[in-house]
């Protein structure tokens, strides 16, 4: 159950990596800092916007929902706001120019190091806790294993933003615009797809995504610390690779799996050693599978 | 905008042999004499000019020169680079604690681990191309760390304390607080890589790499065996890298597994992009400003990352080519997107 909320909360930010990979053929460095904005968006409306401390009690009822809500609303909007700026100011000038692929890889790097660092400045490189505003208590049990809530509402949330998504990208103009841009960059601006609308709107919805991931993760484990996006960023990519890049159901199923191997590798071999089963996981699945598990040809792929 | 590697390489080019040794000699004077002008605006507050001299700015540029082998020359994105320096040191770290080798010796060892381990990695690596290559050797980077973290015969988290000095050679002592002698020896290093890149770089293994950067289904169609020059560039870049990390467990006297995470190989990869990926030179400025640049302007300490991270972008999107691109008609084609 664990791994499972876990897997959910690398699906979001996996989502945030493969929705820029589809449309720009690029990796987004930045995504891990825009996950840790999300997580800090949460605790500042939890704390500073509803006034609660760390000894004060959980809410209850309407007021919980309302206050989970505007968190995860709170954190989307901040990720989503970061990303497209992120977007305009190291990406949209070099890819305008053509320039060669790894520069606006540098200065996505130059960007997830300014923003870190910013709140490592504000925050004193401390960790902030986030006050409890959610009971953790289970409701229920299945196989003799305990639900908690917290767990619950991240699968059952993360379910619905994912399926969301998927509408989004099937349905609405935009959707089908960044669709055709994924797939033929030329044609669809032939198309009169307006290029750098799209990839604005791309960056936005995997900053939105991102972000709810990180008022889970907030949720999850009730603290965020400057450089939280950076092992999460990883094991995220690892995800979206596992289950191919540029690809939204990819994602989805890279990144549960990914939760669920990590949690059966920290139990059987001990917590130190997941990050390499990890690895070595995502190593044989490229070398046997080499297209991830529901990706695009791969070999044909060009750096 | 003036290119200034372009000025360069005409005078250079215009240059008979002799003017052409009188050129190197200065440039290696000027690098040699740097130690000198400690006292300078070069100077970097709070930190000790020579030791950064060494750390980070000698040991960066070594280790950006043998990336650029495989980044520069070859176009392979490699993400896990602090790898080979990680596997160089520990073997340094090894070897000089539990046996009586001393460093000129265990050197040629770490470059064949470096080595050995390049080949392990590019072989079943090398088939795959760009991003996921990047994801496989990030992968790889972390995987050493992790396992250097976690076995406790080699340290564990606590890492290798007491490597010794490297003992004196034609009667000069290595000691720890000598910086200038561990400067100009590893300047010398750094001439002979260049000296072996600029080799290579006009025969046959060069040519191949070029190709193969270009337009590597081209190249293979044209007889180019790419793969086996893909391992050979790989492994290239591992043995330099592995020789810095050999050179710097001696400098160091100390390394744990957090002298080696991720952002390590960022910063190396930055330095090469931010000087001019695949120039030599390019890329030797980029790695002594960006080795150089955050001890220069620690006296806004808390703030000197922010203002790097700065830097990078506004460098990105001033000189997307670097500081010193590579010349025009090295320049890869337009790419082809894919379907």
């Amino acid at each position: 159950m664990g791994g499972l909320s876990l897997g959910f909360i690398y699906v979001l930010i996996a989502l945030g990596y493969t929705m820029v990979y589809g449309v720009l053929r690029m990796i987004n460095f930045a995504n891990s800092e825009i996950f840790m904005l999300g997580t800090f968006g949460t605790v500042i409306v939890i704390r500073d916007f509803y006034g609660f401390t760390q000894a004060s009690d959980p809410a209850s009822g309407a007021r919980l929902i309302l206050i989970l809500v505007s968190c995860l609303v709170a954190s989307m909007i901040i990720s989503g706001v970061v990303s497209v700026l992120v977007e305009m100011i190291a990406y949209r000038r070099l890819r305008n120019r053509g320039s060669n692929k790894l520069a606006p890889l540098i200065s996505a790097i130059g960007m997830s190091i300014v923003l870190s660092e910013s709140v490592r400045i504000l925050t004193d490189s401390r960790y902030v806790g986030s006050p409890r505003v959610l009971e953790k208590k289970p409701i229920g049990q299945i196989f003799g294993a305990d639900i908690r809530i917290d767990n619950a509402i991240i699968i059952v949330a993360g379910l619905i933003l994912y399926i969301a998504l998927n509408q989004f990208v099937s349905r609405t103009r935009l959707g089908k615009a960044i669709r055709a841009v994924s797939m033929n960059e030329e044609a669809a601006k032939l198309m009169g797809v307006n290029l750098n609308f799209v990839v604005s709107g791309t960056f936005l919805v995997g900053g939105l995504m991102t972000g709810a991931a990180g008022f889970f993760f907030v949720m999850k484990y009730e603290n965020t610390v400057f450089n939280v996006g950076f092992s999460l960023g990883i094991a995220a990519f690892t995800a979206a690779i596992l289950g191919g890049i540029g690809n939204i159901r990819g994602a989805f199923y890279g990144g549960i799996l990914l939760g669920l191997i990590e949690t059966y590798a920290s139990f059987f071999l001990g917590t130190q050693w997941k990050a390499v089963t990890v690895f070595i996981v995502l190593v044989f699945v490229l070398y046997f599978r080499p297209n991830g598990v529901f990706g695009e040809a791969i070999t044909q792929t060009r750096a | 905008m003036i290119n200034i590697r372009d000025w360069g390489a005409g005078i250079w080019e215009r240059s008979s042999k002799t003017t052409r040794i009188f050129i190197a000699l200065g440039w290696i004077a000027l690098a040699a004499s740097l130690p000198f002008l400690g006292g300078t605006w070069l100077n970097t507050p709070i930190a000790d000019y020579g030791a950064v001299l060494v750390f980070p700015i000698a040991i960066y540029t070594i280790m950006a020169l043998g990336l650029n082998i495989v980044i520069g020359k070859s176009g392979l994105l490699d993400l896990g680079y602090v790898a080979f320096f990680a596997i160089g040191a520990y073997t340094a770290g090894i070897l000089s604690t539990k046996t009586h080798l001393n460093t000129w010796e265990i050197l040629p060892i770490g470059i064949a681990m470096a080595m050995f381990a390049g080949l392990i990695l590019g072989v079943p690596a090398l088939r795959l191309r760009g991003d996921y290559l990047a994801i496989i050797t990030l992968g790889f980077g972390e995987i050493v760390r992790i396992t250097a973290l976690n076995v406790n015969a080699i340290g564990g988290a606590n890492g290798i304390v007491g490597i010794p000095s490297p003992p004196s050679v034609f009667g000069i002592e290595y000691t720890f607080d000598n910086h200038r002698v561990y400067y100009w020896t590893f300047l010398l290093i750094i001439f002979l890589t260049i000296w072996m890149i600029r080799r290579l770089s006009v025969r046959r293994a060069g040519r191949a790499w070029e190709s193969i950067r270009q337009d590597e289904d081209a190249a293979e169609l044209l007889g180019v065996p790419t793969f086996r020059y893909k391992i050979w560039a790989f492994v290239l870049g591992a043995s330099v890298g592995g020789a810095a990390g050999v050179l710097y467990a001696s400098k160091a006297l100390f390394i744990s597994p957090d002298n080696f995470t991720l952002q390590v190989s960022i910063l190396i990869l930055a330095c090469i992009v931010f000087g001019g990926m695949g120039n030599i030179w390019g890329v030797i400025i980029g790695a002594v400003i960006l080795g150089y640049l955050p001890d220069r302007i620690r006296f806004i300490s808390d703030a000197r990352m922010l203002v790097f991270g700065i830097v990078l972008v506004l460098m990105m999107n001033l000189r997307p080519d670097g500081v010193l691109p590579r010349k025009k008609r090295e320049k890869a084609l337009p790419e082809k997107r894919q379907a």
